[in-house]
């Protein structure tokens, strides 16, 4: 509470913003450089993970296109990207280990960008590493997927730095548009071609939902950044005008779109199986990872005091979210079709972090999507290992036995199942999560008053005991069925390429370690969000300061 | 011996060793399992190699695990209140969860006799487990782990991992190593305990963060903090009890969560029934006297409450005899004997005597003793005839003398014949029972006589009676691996029937403060019974060295 003091706003009015006020550990920001992001360079500077991806990728695309496609260019290209990947890790952890902030603006320069940024880039390079080898497997000799993977990884990182309506729009239809195309990478695959059109025309029209709530809140507020919304809406009393309302509305469904939270769901099973397996890893965790930073940001930056009115909503999406995931993933029988399911599922656990309203959901959304972006690309991980040319042998039923020709590989997917399904020790980090989430609900607030979500919490667990269901069916398939003599194991025996076995190993390797040792990672989502809420809403009483 | 253990630390060292050492074991194996074991689906050499390594690692560390829990029992000061052998570090401490163990009577006992009886269920499974042997063995050091955590936690976090923990690798020997409809039955053992175990779950997280509210600082889930300071309302207090009530009757198993069990236990392969019924069913009864009434002694003392308790508890008595009676399959009689023994022991806790308390602290080890040994039994038969049926059977003390003797010396002590382990245990419970609870009492007692029906009558039908059909003429008796491990099993059986003075005095205390604690609760002293007599005070066996005593008030 002291530490408030230290900023120009009364106490009071944080408490009624409903924010808890968390003083940044040892006040690092003090010394901080700041940027100043009214100057173009300085502009410049904030984005520079960013703008290091955005040119090296473009610097990729030309030398992917100057020579002939091969699988060996393929790889080449792929390698390279990887390397960019990396390198773009680095710079976003040099950028948070300076503790750097920024003058209100466009952008944001805080902790929970660069964990986002760091999630994301975890999953490009899960993705990117998973591609190189299906595409030489599929005989895709594009070197261009992996750009386009980086372009998109581009629209997220914009995402989770995005402080404007219109930088939001911007970064979702950069990350958008290259996953229209990612999904119809496989041009000979009928089915790729169908998630890809399907995907474009429902993604097309919720983008167009979005935009429309854009404008309606740019009319209502005669602004398109987040922290001059929150001001206004503040400043005006606009918490329950019609406009605002209406524009929340239609910015909700089009997020809920893109998160595939139900009833807006129904397009991604069908995407999540035509697209090329590597791609559906990638949508089901860094695109949905991407949607909901900013989801979050928005929802805590502009609107702290409308989301009092709009709890219900999210709490009813969260809830109906978790069943319809569950109970339909429970009848599944293509695998692929099945992780969509369970991840559509986990998009309604990460709700819950949205509801709670608190910076300790959001530090629960990042820890969640840690664990889930593991679980996920490890799980996929197995599936691309498995899998056979044309990806004939999806169904759940081909796993059956697998313990018997491929333990380890067996051990990997079970202990992603039960990471997912939030399971201790054998789920490692996927447990630490739901415990998370279950906290966040449990110490959700509204305008400073404790409103613990049990019911939520409730909620939570009982859905988690219907996906073990399905989750635990694989294993059971896996483990306890013996081998269809039918089948043939030839596809089996053969031996997956490196650097899908590294992306299973390390995936598997981290959630068990961060399981057993969480105290870093827990401490590092609680460091990544303070930065959030210590946002200039509070200037607000000394009238428009800032603004020229 | 006391003091030579505490010369070298034993009480600072012995529990996380007693925790890593499974653990450790069983990564042991599989690496080299792993190493021996050619390429996967041929079986050569290699395979039987690691198949004798994975047995004898096993056994060695169960060997090597007991000798160290056995310290334990001298170590331990039976006057003293509190947390013994206590052990404490950081975890992830902004959430406020410790890795914190220690022990006191009731632990000590079920610490002693999941140690005790997994080196026999090794012993028992030595020729009938034949695939994947390694990985079967690595299961069991793994849900040692989880067992002796469940036991030894001080903290509901570390309980509550530790609690999944066990499920894992039972639902893998069920599932794997299991009878014909396996599959069901580990997949339906799962999803009970599962359910149960999550709303355990909320309840855990919500009492930790209520004590952390109430002091204005982070989450306390510590569980001498929570005992000292948590305090909810009786709305709150019912549905926190009602929570973990679910995950520990799921566990016990009480009257209508019963019926995984008999499926489990029929499914499972000899070490998972003895393991499932020896320990894992204490489990339940183990977490209503550590944490559902001491944490929630008002919802425990409400009058509805606890009749509704008292009620189930005395239909799961009777069910299970009765039900128990009329199974033509032996395992499935004896599983359904357990449900009538827990019920005994949820009798005594709920009755809240001190005599009841220790009586069902007595059976619970009672119980693990004589029904793991009937399931050993069991095993053994099972694998010679491959048929459970007990009309498969008839007249086979004449083949099999020996096997008979014993199963009828096992099945009287699980009858509570006066003079075994099973006789202690239920006279206690119905006598302390009797006191505060006289009705349900009158109605448990029929228990013991529908316990003495379905086992003599069935033990009739295997070993007495004529032997008609040829096939059993020709069994084999026992062999030398077998009675080995069944004879610490008969020494324990005649030794607490006898002599139940040391178990009884550690686990007074425990008794003791159990009864205190949930008395102490808000005022509802209509069933309380007349103040339990002072407890004979030992000398003690030496001066006290010092202990770690978790002292921690808040942080």
């Amino acid at each position: 509470m002291l530490a408030l003091t230290r900023g120009i706003m009364p106490t009071g009015l944080a408490a009624l913003a409903g924010l808890q006020a968390v003083p940044l550990p040892g006040s690092p920001a003090a010394a901080a450089p700041t940027f100043d992001l009214h100057l173009p360079w300085q502009l410049l500077g904030a984005l520079g993970p960013d703008l290091l991806l955005v040119v090296g990728a473009i610097g990729l695309m030309v030398w992917a296109a100057w020579r002939p496609e091969s699988a060996g260019h393929q790889r080449r290209v792929g390698e390279l990207s990887l390397w960019l990947v990396v390198a773009t890790a680095a710079a976003v952890l040099a950028y948070a280990a300076r503790h750097l902030t920024a003058e209100p603006g466009v952008i944001a320069v805080d902790a929970f960008r660069w964990a986002a940024d760091l999630i994301f880039l975890v999953a490009t390079f899960a993705t990117i590493a998973l591609s190189m080898d299906y595409n030489a497997r599929e005989g895709i000799t594009s070197g261009e997927s992996h750009v386009l993977v980086l372009f998109a990884t581009s629209g997220m990182m914009l995402l989770a730095a995005a402080r404007d309506l219109m930088l939001v729009f911007l970064g979702i239809e950069l990350m958008s548009i290259a996953v229209y195309v990612l999904a119809g990478l496989n041009r000979r695959s009928a089915r790729s071609a169908e998630a890809a059109l399907k995907y474009f025309l429902l993604g097309a029209f919720s983008t167009g939902f979005l935009l429309y709530g854009i404008a309606l809140l740019y009319g209502a507020t005669g602004s398109t950044t987040l922290t001059e919304i929150g001001d206004r809406i503040h400043q005006y009393g606009l918490g329950a005008a019609p406009l605002i309302t209406v524009g929340l509305a239609l910015l909700l469904v089009g997020f809920a779109f893109k998160v595939a939270a139900a009833p807006f769901h129904m397009w991604a099973p069908d995407v999540y199986e035509g697209a090329p397996t590597p791609i559906t890893g990638y949508m089901a965790a860094a695109v949905k990872a991407a949607a909901f930073a900013a989801f979050i940001r928005i929802w805590v930056e502009a609107f702290p005091e409308v989301v009092y009115h709009w709890h219900n909503a999210i709490w009813f999406l969260a809830v109906l979210t978790m069943f319809v995931g569950n109970i339909v993933a429970l009848v599944q029988r293509n695998i692929k079709r099945l992780l969509a399911y369970s991840s559509i599922a986990q998009a309604g656990y990460v709700l819950v972090a949205v509801v709670s309203g608190t910076t300790l959901g959001a530090s629960a959304f990042l820890f969640y999507l840690a664990a889930y972006t593991l679980a996920t690309m490890g799980a996929f991980a197995v599936v691309v290992a498995l899998g056979d040319r044309g990806e004939t042998n999806l169904d759940i039923d081909e796993y059956a036995g697998l313990w018997t020709t491929q333990p380890w590989l067996a051990l990997a997917m079970s202990v992603c199942m039960l990471a997912l399904l939030g399971f201790p020790v054998f789920g490692g980090l996927g447990f630490l999560a739901k415990w998370y989430m279950i906290q966040a609900a449990l110490q959700a607030q509204y305008l400073g008053q404790p409103t613990p979500q049990v019911m939520l919490a409730v909620m939570i667990v009982l859905t988690s005991v219907i996906s073990a269901g399905y989750y635990l069916r694989l294993v059971t398939i896996m483990f306890m069925r013996p081998r269809h003599p039918d089948r043939t194991t030839a596809a089996l025996a053969v031996r997956p390429g490196a650097l899908t076995e590294s992306v299973v190993v390390v995936s598997v390797v981290l959630l068990l370690a961060l399981g057993l040792v969480p105290a870093y990672l827990v401490n590092w989502s609680a460091r990544s969000v303070p930065a959030i809420t210590q946002r200039p809403v509070y200037v607000l009483p000394s009238a428009g300061s800032g603004t020229p | 011996m006391r003091d030579f253990l505490l010369s070298v630390g034993y009480d600072q060292w012995v529990l996380p060793t007693l925790l890593a050492l499974p653990a450790v074991g069983a990564v042991v194996i599989w690496v080299a399992a792993a190493a021996m074991e050619p390429a996967a689906g041929t079986d050569g050499a290699g395979v039987g190699r690691a198949a004798r390594m994975a047995r004898g690692v096993a056994l060695a560390t169960f060997v090597v695990e007991f000798v160290l829990s056995a310290g334990l029992w001298w170590t331990f000061d039976p006057a003293m209140a509190g947390w013994q052998n206590a052990v404490t570090t950081s975890w992830i401490p902004s959430w406020g969860i410790h890795f914190a163990v220690g022990i006191d009577g009731l632990a000590l006992v079920l610490i002693l006799l999941t140690t005790f009886l997994m080196p026999l269920t090794v012993l028992g499974s030595w020729t009938s487990v034949r695939e994947k042997v390694p990985t079967f063995y690595a299961l069991m050091l793994v849900l040692t782990t989880g067992m002796l955590g469940v036991f030894v936690s001080l903290d509901l976090f570390l309980f509550y991992v530790m609690w999944e923990v066990m499920l894992i690798p039972m639902y893998f020997i069920i599932g794997i190593w299991g009878g014909e409809r396996r599959i069901y039955a580990s997949i339906k053992f799962f999803l009970y305990t599962f359910l149960g175990s999550l709303l355990m779950l909320v309840a855990i997280l919500y009492v930790g963060f209520h004590v952390g509210d109430a002091h204005a600082g982070a989450p306390d889930f510590s569980y001498p903090n929570l005992l000292a300071h948590l305090s909810v309302t009786p709305l709150a207090a019912r549905l926190l009890f009602g929570a973990f009530f679910l995950a520990f009757a799921v566990k016990v198993p009480m009257f209508p969560f019963h019926t995984w069990l008999p499926d489990a236990h029929v499914e499972a392969p000899t070490a998972g029934s003895v393991i499932l019924a020896g320990i894992m069913l204490k489990m339940g009864t183990y977490g209503f006297l550590r944490f559902a009434l001491p944490l929630f002694p008002s919802a425990a003392l409400d009058p509805t409450i606890r009749s509704i308790v008292l009620v189930l508890a005395v239909i799961g008595i009777l069910y299970g005899a009765l039900v128990a009676l009329v199974q033509p399959d032996f395992k499935k009689l004896v599983a359904y004997s357990s449900v009538s023994h827990l019920g005994f022991v949820m009798l005594g806790i709920f009755a809240l005597t001190l005599q009841s308390v220790q009586g069902a602290i007595l059976v619970m080890l009672n119980h693990g003793i004589s029904t793991g040994a009937l399931f050993l039994l069991i095993g053994m038969i099972y694998e010679r005839t491959h048929t459970r049926m007990i009309s498969a059977y008839g007249g086979i003390a004449r083949a099999v003398p020996l096997f008979a003797a014993i199963l009828t010396l096992v099945s009287l002590s699980s009858i509570g014949l006066p003079g075994t382990n099973g006789f202690v245990g239920e006279f206690l419970v119905l006598i302390g029972s009797f006191r505060s609870v006289p009705f349900f009492t009158l109605f448990a007692t029929l228990g013991v006589i529908a316990a003495a029906a379905y086992l003599l009558w069935a033990i009739q039908r295997i070993i007495f009676n004529s032997l008609d059909k040829p096939q059993n003429a020709a069994l084999r008796d026992l062999n030398w691996r077998e009675l080995g491990l069944l004879a610490p099993l008969i020494v324990c059986i005649l030794w607490l029937g006898v002599y139940p003075a040391p178990i009884l005095r550690r686990t007074q205390q425990s008794a003791m403060t159990f009864v205190r604690q949930v008395e102490h609760g808000p005022p509802l002293r209509r069933l309380a019974a007349a103040p339990p007599p002072p407890p004979p005070r030992q000398p003690p066996l030496s001066a006290p060295g010092p202990r770690a005593q978790p002292t921690r008030e808040g942080e």
